[in-house]
């Protein structure tokens, strides 16, 4: 029971098992809303199959050889549930939290730190990226668009794709002057990665300065080619790249997120 | 193996001990180099105006603000290294509510128990128990957003007890609340004291220090003006009786010629008359000279707090 001192010195997160209480805390909250929980996230992508994919696919031909534009654009709707899911819970319902229900300020006060209670809203962001993805997933199986045994692979991708997009989020959520304050994210960043990440076209139609940006700093690209490739069950070497990138990204953003925190909330 | 200095300076009941205590928040400093001892048992009170430092002070003590400078030691241990150690036998109740608002009131005190590492049975075992005990049992499973204030109050006193804390820190438990929520609240805390539960309280109703707490500080600008018994601080500051009479020029030449250590503070429409003489002073002057509604009344701890706060307001 040694340590778990406050400090605002930037740092490595000192962490324990006692994440998980703050993680189940949340997911404790998630459960008693669980029905009502469960209709966007699967109302949304069924509405853009219909829409882009059936209906604006029928326009669209060989976007890549022997691939349909329902098929194209069906594992990004898998993605973008990850990048939502995770994104809008640490920033949005984080900040509700931190500030209006001083939620944070009720936790530190028992033997959980501050590092830990941030870190236990990344993994629940995380496993909000799970639960939107997987249900997608489901959907899109459904509709037969789910092509190879190597989508079982997505859940854990998701997770891990989840918590850069939290981590992203808490970023935020440690710097705004106020929760109205998370248009410009929303605006300037999840947009664009919403439209330009090889989402609903391939990034190569993009002009070379545009392509770059979106390989080098939109997580949403690499996790759109993950989880597409591995739906229509093909491999290519970039992939590993584009892991590599996800892995690098995401303990980068873990650290300074849980650190900016510490920055904004410790006095 | 290396010895721990602070075991050697702690006296035995000495529970809390700080010495030279800072906080600054840049420029500012909102506790100054304080020292203060809280014994094992007692209920000890921290009493200021707005901005006085208490509500920093104790944040400190219960590890969720770090120190500028100067050492604090819970039961032995030092803030600044055992902070998980200490947490795990503090409760905490803070000023503004907040409790889980999605969650029930039984489901509150279990998830908060969760934090402590206190297994599921026995926490439900102890949040009946403790509902029980702020007559909170009929609420158990009602949604906060339906309680009124004093329940919520109430309930963030219970769930600053689901640890079985030694050390109960109180930061203005009464704030806002009528007359009724308030006496259950002082009753809780006395019947706590009496089990050994060591109280620290702010507050600044006067009253509710003067009935509950053994021993006060006051601060004013981060620094501790006066400490000590309640009684004794009325005593030694004000006496055992203040004059009340409507204020006019005469009256107040005529009552400062009377005694020889006179203190004459005009409020409003009156002055009161402070002389730190024995009971019965001003009812020989009223025998002898009737002055018209004149008012004697006991002297307490808010005629201290003003005569060493002043009147002025503060923000």
């Amino acid at each position: 029971m040694k340590g778990g001192a406050i400090t605002a010195n930037f740092r490595l997160p000192k962490l324990s098992y006692r994440v998980w209480k703050v993680w189940m805390r949340d997911r404790d909250v998630f459960m008693k809303t669980f029905k009502v929980n469960f209709v966007p996230p699967m109302l949304e992508p069924v509405l853009y199959l219909l829409g882009m994919g059936f209906g604006l696919g029928l326009f669209v031909h060989d976007i890549e050889p022997g691939v349909s534009y329902v098929q194209f654009i069906a594992p990004s709707l898998v993605a973008i549930g990850m990048m939502f899911g995770s994104f809008f819970e640490c920033t949005y319902a984080s900040f509700v939290r931190m500030y209006y229900q001083k939620t944070f300020d009720a936790i530190i006060a028992t033997p959980v730190n501050l590092e830990e209670v941030i870190a236990g809203e990344l993994l629940w962001g995380a496993t909000k990226s799970l639960v939107n993805s997987s249900i997608v997933l489901v959907i899109i199986a459904l509709f037969g668009l789910v092509l190879s045994p190597l989508a079982l692979l997505i859940p854990p991708l998701s997770f891990l794709a989840g918590l850069l997009f939290a981590s992203v989020a808490m970023c935020f959520t440690a710097v705004v002057p106020n929760i109205d304050a998370f248009n410009y994210p929303q605006f300037l960043l999840i947009t664009p990665m919403f439209l330009f990440s090889g989402t609903f076209f391939p990034i190569t139609v993009l002009p070379p300065l545009t392509q770059t940006i979106a390989q080098l700093f939109f997580p949403l690209t690499h996790t759109v080619a993950l989880t597409r490739n591995l739906i229509l069950g093909r491999f290519e070497l970039s992939l590993l790249l584009s892991f590599a990138w996800l892995m690098v990204a995401t303990i980068i953003f873990f650290i300074v997120s849980i650190n900016l925190m510490k920055r904004r909330l410790i006095k | 193996m290396q010895i721990r200095y602070e075991r050697e300076t702690v006296e035995p009941s000495v529970l809390i001990q700080a010495e030279g205590l800072t906080k600054k928040f840049g420029e500012l400093k909102a506790v100054d180099g304080i020292n203060f001892k809280v014994f094992k048992g007692e209920c000890f009170g921290f009493l200021g105006p707005n901005g006085a430092g208490k509500t920093t002070t104790i944040k400190m003590v219960h590890c969720v603000l770090p120190l500028t400078s100067g050492r604090l030691y819970v039961a032995g241990k030092s803030v600044t290294e055992d902070a998980r150690e200490i947490k795990s036998m503090i409760g905490v109740a803070p000023q503004e509510d907040n409790l889980d608002p999605d969650f029930t009131v039984l489901h509150n005190l279990l998830v908060y128990a969760r934090y402590f590492d206190i297994p599921r049975e026995e926490a439900t075992e102890r949040a009946e128990d403790l509902l029980k005990f702020l007559a909170l049992d009929e609420k158990k499973n009602v949604i906060i957003d339906q309680l009124s204030a004093g329940m919520k109050r109430r309930l963030i006193l219970a769930r600053s007890l689901i640890n079985e804390p030694q050390i109960l820190i109180l930061d203005e438990p009464t704030t806002g609340l009528d007359p009724q929520a308030r006496h259950l609240i002082w009753e809780r805390i006395r019947s706590l004291k009496k089990r050994g539960v060591t109280v620290i309280l702010t507050t600044h109703y006067m009253e509710e220090a003067a009935q509950l707490c053994d021993r006060i500080v006051v601060m004013d600008y981060g620094k501790i003006i006066e400490e000590g018994k309640p009684s004794e601080l009325v005593k030694k500051h004000i006496g055992e009786e203040v004059l009340e009479v409507p204020h006019s020029e005469e009256v107040e030449k005529f009552l400062r010629s009377s005694f020889k250590d006179v203190r004459t503070e005009v409020v409003g429409e009156k002055i009161h008359v402070f002389v730190n003489e024995p009971r019965g002073v001003f009812t020989k002057i009223l025998k002898k000279f009737p002055l018209k509604e004149a008012v004697i009344r006991d002297a307490n701890l808010e005629d201290v707090f003003l005569k060493l706060t002043g009147r002025r307001l503060r923000e």
